[in-house]
This record gives C-alpha cells, structure tokens and sequence, in this order.
C-alpha cells in the first residue's frame, strides 16, 4: 500500500523487508526497518530505539546543583555537551548570571568538544563507511604519497616511505587476526569507489586522528580539572585562574593556558591539512550518490549556541546560529523560542510512552515520561522476538518531538543550512567555497555526503571560534579580571520556592535542550530533549516520518542484503541512542545482523 | 622510571551493577593508600577518550561487570592476552566502542600496557536505569579489590590502609551512596523497560 506522508513522503510498504539490528557504530542501540522495490530502492523506512531512558525520572528529588553530574554520565561521548546544558538549565531557572570569563572557557570547552567528535566521528566511526582499509593493503606507497601531496600540499606527512610503515602496521594488524577494528565491513560491495591509494591516505589518517584526538581532550583536563567526566559548575565554571603568582595547586596559570592555545593550533593544523582535504577527495569519488538529504531540503532546526557574552541568548549573539526552516522555504529562517509551549512538542502515539490521550503534544517543561511498551497486530514474531514491527502502532522508544507541528532535522548540516539562509558570513563563505571547489550545485548540499561535509566544515569553523574565545580570555586576564564563577545564589535558601528555566546548547549532533523545574530547592521535572530525538524520532499522529526515516528513502541499494547505504546514512547523523534512549541488548556480543525476510 | 600501574574501573553507573567497576575505584581510594606509580582512575563508558591513560601505564589492571554467564556475584580473573577475549562480552561504550577495540587500537598504535589484568564480575541485574550494585555484586567489591591489592605487591608496590586522593574519582553527587541512597521511590520512577528485553514485565 502507497500512503503519502503530509510531509512529502510516498511511503510503501510492500517488496522486500529487511531488517538491521542493531546498527553499528553508533552510540547505543538502535534497529532499522526498511522495504526495498525490485529495483532496490527504498521505498518505506522505520527507525526504531531499542532502548528505555528514563534519565528524566531518575533526577527526580535531587539537588539542582547535581544534575550535571548525572547527565554526563548518559553516554560516552557528549558529557561535556550535557553538563554545560544542565548548568544553563539550572542557572535559567534560578536567575543565575555567570561571568565573562567563565562564558569563555565554556565556549573553548564546547568548541573543543565539537571538534573532537567531529574528528572521531568522520575518522572512527563514519570513513569505514566510504572508506576500505582491507583495499588500502594494495596501495602504491608512492602514489599514495602523490595523491597526498596533491590534495594537501601543506601536510607534512606525506612521503612513500610513511605510507610503506603505515601500510606494513595495517598488514601486521590484519594478518594477526585482528581484525577488530574494521571487521564486520563489506569490503568486496561494489559501494566502495575509492582507488587503493586513497583508501590508504585515509586509512592513514585514521591513525592520525588517534593521536590528535588525545591531545585535543586535554583541553578539558587543564578547564574541567579532570578528563574523562570534567567538572562542572552551577554559576561558572570550577577552575580558578591566577597567572601573577605560583597560586593555588590546580589554578589556571600562564603554563595551562599555553598549553591550550597550543592545542587550538593542532587543531586548526589537522583540520586545514588533513580533515577538510580528506572529506573533498573522498566526496569526489561520490559525487554522484547524492542520497540521503531526507528532511534536510525541508525542514530544518537549530537552537544555536557559542555566545559571544554571558547569560545572552539572542540569536545575534549567537556564533552558531539559531532558526528554524520549514517547508522547504529558505528564504525564511524562523526564530526559536524554546520556552514557547507552542513550538517544540513532544508526541508519543508512535512510541511506548503514554500521555493518556491520543494525539497529544506536551512541552518539554510539562514533559511526562510514562513507559507503556505495546505492540501493533501487524506485528511479526514474538513480544521477546520481533521479526518485524509494525510501524502502524507504537514502534520506538524515542518520542516524537516537533516544531509547530513539524518533524525537523537537527545537526551540523541544519546549523549550515540554517546559517546559510541567514547568510551568516563565516558558514556562507564555508559552503559556496566548498561547492565550488567540488564543482557541485547548492541541492548537493541536502544530502548524506553534505551532512558529513557540513560537519568538517564545521569542524574547521570551530576551531577559529575556539582561537577567538581564548584571546578573549587572555586579553580579559591581563585586564585583572580572574573571576569565574558567581556563588552568589549558591546556597539553595537564596533560591525561588519554586522556579523553572531551559539550557540550550548545539551538541555535536544537534540541538540539545534539557528543562528543569525545580520546588523548594529539589528537581520536580527534568526533561531532556536530545539530538536524536529530533533525528530519530518515529512517525508522529499526522503521519510525518522523522529524519533518519526520511533520509532513507529512495536510496538505491547496491546490494540490498548488504546494508551499506543504509549505514552510511544514519552515520552520517552520528546517531546516539543511548541518551535519546536507555540501554538494553539481549546479547551485546550481537553485531550487525542483517536478517533479510 | 619505574613500572606505572593504571587501576580502571570501567562501566556505567546508572545501571546498576554496571557501575560495579567505578565503584570498585572508589572503595579502593577510600580505603587505601596507594603508593607512588599507581594511579587510579574511573573509566565510566569513555571508550577511545581511555588511550592516553593506557599510553602512559605499564600495566592495567581493569575493574568491570562481566556477563561470563556465571553465577551472580562470581569473580573472574583473566590475564594479558586472554583479556581482549573476555570483554568482548559487551560494548557499552563510546559509540560501541567496546573496551577490546580500545586494546585493540592502543595495540594497533603501539602503546597497550604490557601488562594486562582484568578482574571481573558476573553482574545479577543491568536492567534497572537509575539503580545501584545488587547486594550479590556489591559483596564483591572488597575481594575483587584484594585481588588487585595482591597483584600490586607482587609486583613490589605495597598499598597501606588508608587514603588515596585522586582527581579521577566520580564526582561526590554519584558516588555510591548518595547515588543509591538519593534514588527516587518506584512510584516516582518507572524502572521498567523494553519488554523484549524484560519479558517479565508483563
């Protein structure tokens, strides 16, 4: 049967039914349902999120103050990123204003964290998608070393004789049966069009990456005291500054902070010579699988964030942009208002949530999260084995958020589109640059391959930001002002009996917002609503399919049996399930098993 | 310089005996100290942000919740190159980054302790988001932490009752018993999950 979504979708539900579960790579767990015509297009997608979260009710009764610390503990990968929304939640609800210097150092802190995840994201967990290090063992060295030096002639790696080391570590690697890392690929599938010689350039810097990502996080070590799980502070941020004297043990002082200036410089070393050159050649070879764009074209979301002064919001202080698109106009960015409770719903008739009443949207502030777990009769299989959900019904563990009503997609490729119809300067330079350069029209931007190249781009804009914020740090400094924390309203008496605020951020992945409410100096409600919920959200009560879903479909599967398009799509989200969701897996030795019906 | 012994507890606290690791980091630094060289550190779910620690440690002695599909509470010791082995047993990680593929890289890159040592734990109960260590697992706490204590002196640092300050500890608010003591009542807190997963929740 064909059913037209209201927002533009044809979907079809015969041919064809495969099913991956879990979906690799990613934070989390997460299954995929999609219907393939006998041509091996998809012509109906599901997601689902295989995992019940119920972070929101595990707060309950807690002290404000504390919250950051939980929150960081929902995934491995964004717990700087929840933190910093969890303190701007608290210190929204109880009139908190936080100092220059600490809006600094949160924003270095940010931009570092934006960074780092863009990196591992393309390198560890996104590349092998594009990219085949089984391929890279048939490299020439010395071609390889050519084709580096010609689509980065400033990167000072780059002779045959590296290339040879790399390519014998890999054939080591390999031949001990350890595949590890790059097993579970489907190296033989005709998706893969790289040349061996770019396989190994981008093999190599994999390995690269490695090395850049642990120096890159020392950032959060020297603000955040510690590195895993940094501290965080309501009112500022928890590290004191004193670069006249010897100072407090752990103080920041003059030897830290060029450390971190240092790291700002990798940064934009790798992302100049490494990271933006690598997402042109690899792209180059794609230039015609333009697949993937889903909502990107239509709809898209962005809260905004990087502040250029403390404790303001407004969108033109913002250096990441906030603003939303919808129905395809891009000559019209709308702004926000988060604490609206006619613009952002949450909607549950598709997931195992209950509000009580159907077709029903609840604000994040009034946010209930009631598990009720169903099944629809379309089902196949068991309670206990799904062979086949049935998306008519309750079919995921996300909920469903909306914006006015509608679905919309969050991440760095919205951040740009939204940007770009802002005609913010920076990311409108970035992006007609980057079109140029690889000889492609505005359109190729709505895609797969332009979420991923968004995110580089991205990346290489956040690590300018990053060197601005740090002079504006030290210039700051050096005009006596150490302060960074305001413990003025520390003491919970100072607090309003009963109050409630909303942080805001841009994770890695996309808009991030947690609302708190908060009575007689204990957390009432918390309600978070991540990146993935948007991304990942199942069908809502009119219809509309979510992001991922949307991405899906009318891609042209290579092979249907072997779901590589699939993979790169929802990578190219960098999906994290487990806070949009909580965890569970029967077996987690289970990797991708694509059971084909 | 003499032989540097990283001590990790790796897993999630907030999900039950998943946090048996980190929770074994924390008795360990409240209840002894831990001389020159040895540096303790909780883990969390941190994946591929682990390796510089790993880089710099001699030896790594690794605390985790374990499905060995043993009894509940049943420790298990496993030694350098069979640990890879048994942790594959489940990636919880960073983006499913389980803690093999981050053996796995430091190996690739070079830098993985020589010396490997994993002291697990067969965990009763995972699926309780927001819970703490079952009492089956929490017992174990202090034996598993002996068996590290051993290992360290036959390798010539001795630990001594008492303190260990380290800056890599949890932070106070989830540390086990505010963590545990300031949940939130069953009423106020659904703690049932996905029923595929929790046929008994019917």
């Amino acid at each position: 049967m064909v059913v037209q979504t209201p927002n533009g979708f044809n979907l079809d539900d015969t041919g064809q039914r495969i099913v991956v579960d879990p979906v690799t790579r990613i934070e989390g767990h997460m299954r995929c349902e999609v219907n393939v015509d006998d041509y091996g297009f998809i012509r109906n997608a599901v997601s689902t999120g295989t995992m019940w979260r119920g972070l929101e009710v595990i707060l309950k009764g807690r002290d404000p103050r504390d919250a950051w610390a939980f929150t960081e503990r929902i995934c491995g990968v964004c717990t700087g990123t929840h933190a910093l929304t969890s303190v701007r939640a608290v210190e929204d609800a109880l009139g908190i204003e936080i100092p220059d210097n600490a809006n600094s150092i949160r924003n270095i802190m940010q931009l570092n964290l934006q960074i780092h995840d863009h990196v591992v994201h393309f390198y560890h967990l996104h590349a092998l998608d594009w990219v085949n290090p089984v391929n890279a063992l048939r490299a020439d060295p010395k071609a390889t070393s050519e084709l580096q030096q010609a689509v980065s002639p400033s990167h000072p790696m780059s002779s045959p004789g590296y290339f040879r080391d790399v390519q014998n570590r890999l054939k080591q690697f390999v031949e001990s049966g350890q595949l590890g890392l790059f097993k579970n690929g489907y190296w033989d599938n005709p998706a893969y069009k790289l040349p061996p010689e770019a396989d190994l350039m981008a093999t190599t810097h994999y390995l690269e990456a490695l090395d850049l990502q642990k120096e890159i996080v020392k950032v959060h070590t020297i603000f955040g005291g510690k590195n895993p799980h940094p501290n965080w502070l309501v009112g500022g941020v928890p590290c004191p500054i004193n670069v006249h004297s010897t100072g407090a043990v752990g103080a920041i002082n003059m030897e830290r902070l060029n450390m971190v200036s240092s790291i700002i410089d990798k940064c934009i070393e790798f992302n100049k010579n490494v990271y933006l050159p690598d997402v042109i050649a690899i792209g180059g070879f794609y230039k015609n699988w333009l697949y993937g764009g889903g909502l990107s074209s239509q709809a898209c979301l962005a809260y905004g964030d990087i502040p250029e002064d403390p404790n303001d919001f407004s969108p033109e202080q913002l250096h990441l942009p906030r603003g939303a698109i919808i129905n395809g106009d891009l000559s019209t960015v709308h702004d926000v208002d988060v604490r609206d409770p006619e613009q952002i719903q949450e909607f549950v008739d598709h997931s195992w949530y209950e509000y009580g009443e159907p077709g029903k949207g609840l604000h994040p502030w009034d946010g209930v999260t009631e598990a009720k777990f169903e099944l629809g009769p379309n089902l196949k299989g068991t309670r206990t084995n799904i062979k086949q959900i049935d998306e008519g019904a309750k079919y995921s563990w996300i909920k469903a958020p909306r914006w006015r009503g509608h679905a919309m997609e969050v991440g760095p490729l919205a951040r740009y589109i939204v940007g770009y119809a802002k005609g913010h300067e920076d990311i409108t330079e970035q992006v007609t640059g980057l079109l140029r350069t690889m000889d492609l029209p505005t359109e190729a931007l709505f895609s797969t391959l332009g979420r991923t190249a968004a995110r580089a781009l991205e990346s290489e804009y956040c690590g300018r930001l990053q060197k601005y914020f740090f002079d504006k740090l030290v210039t700051n400094i050096k005009n006596g002002d150490e302060s960074t924390a305001n413990v003025a309203k520390w003491d919970p008496s100072t607090w309003p009996k009963e109050a409630k605020g909303v942080g805001m951020t841009e994770a890695p992945r996309g808009a991030l917002g947690h609302w708190v409410k908060v009575k007689d100096g204990r957390i009432e409600n918390y309600q978070c609503v991540v990146p993935t919920t948007w991304n990942g959200s199942p069908r809502d009560s009119q219809g509309n399919i979510g992001a991922f879903e949307a991405s899906l479909m009318n891609t042209k599967m290579e092979r249907p049996e072997e779901p590589v398009e699939i993979l790169r799509t929802l990578h190219s989200f960098d999906p994290c399930l487990a806070c949009s969701t909580h965890v569970m897996s029967p077996d987690g030795d289970e990797l991708t098993t694509v059971k084909v019906r | 310089m003499a032989d540097q012994v990283l001590i990790m507890g790796i897993g999630n606290v907030l999900w039950a005996d998943e946090g048996f690791g980190v929770r074994c980091i924390e008795h360990l630094a409240a209840h002894w100290e831990l001389p020159e060289g040895v540096t303790l550190l909780d883990g969390g779910t941190q994946g591929l942000y682990l390796l510089p620690f790993l880089e710099e440690a001699d030896t790594l002695i690794v605390f985790d919740a374990v499905d060995y599909g043993l009894e509940p509470g049943t420790l298990k010791i496993v030694e350098d190159d069979e640990v890879p082995r048994f942790m594959g047993a489940k990636k919880m990680s960073l983006h499913q980054t389980g803690f093999q593929d981050v053996i796995a890289t430091a190996q690739l890159m070079g830098y993985c302790p020589t010396r490997l040592l994993l002291i697990g734990c067969q965990p009763e109960e995972l699926e309780d988001y927001g819970g703490g260590l079952r009492d089956s697992v929490k017992a174990q706490i202090a034996p598993a932490v002996r068996v590290a204590l051993s290992h360290l002196a036959q390798m010539g640092h001795v630990a001594k009752p008492g303190r260990t300050q380290s800056d890599l500890l949890a932070d106070p608010s989830i540390m086990h018993s505010a963590y545990e003591d300031g949940r939130p009542s069953e009423d106020d807190a659904c703690r049932i999950g996905d029923a595929r997963f929790f046929p008994a929740a019917e």
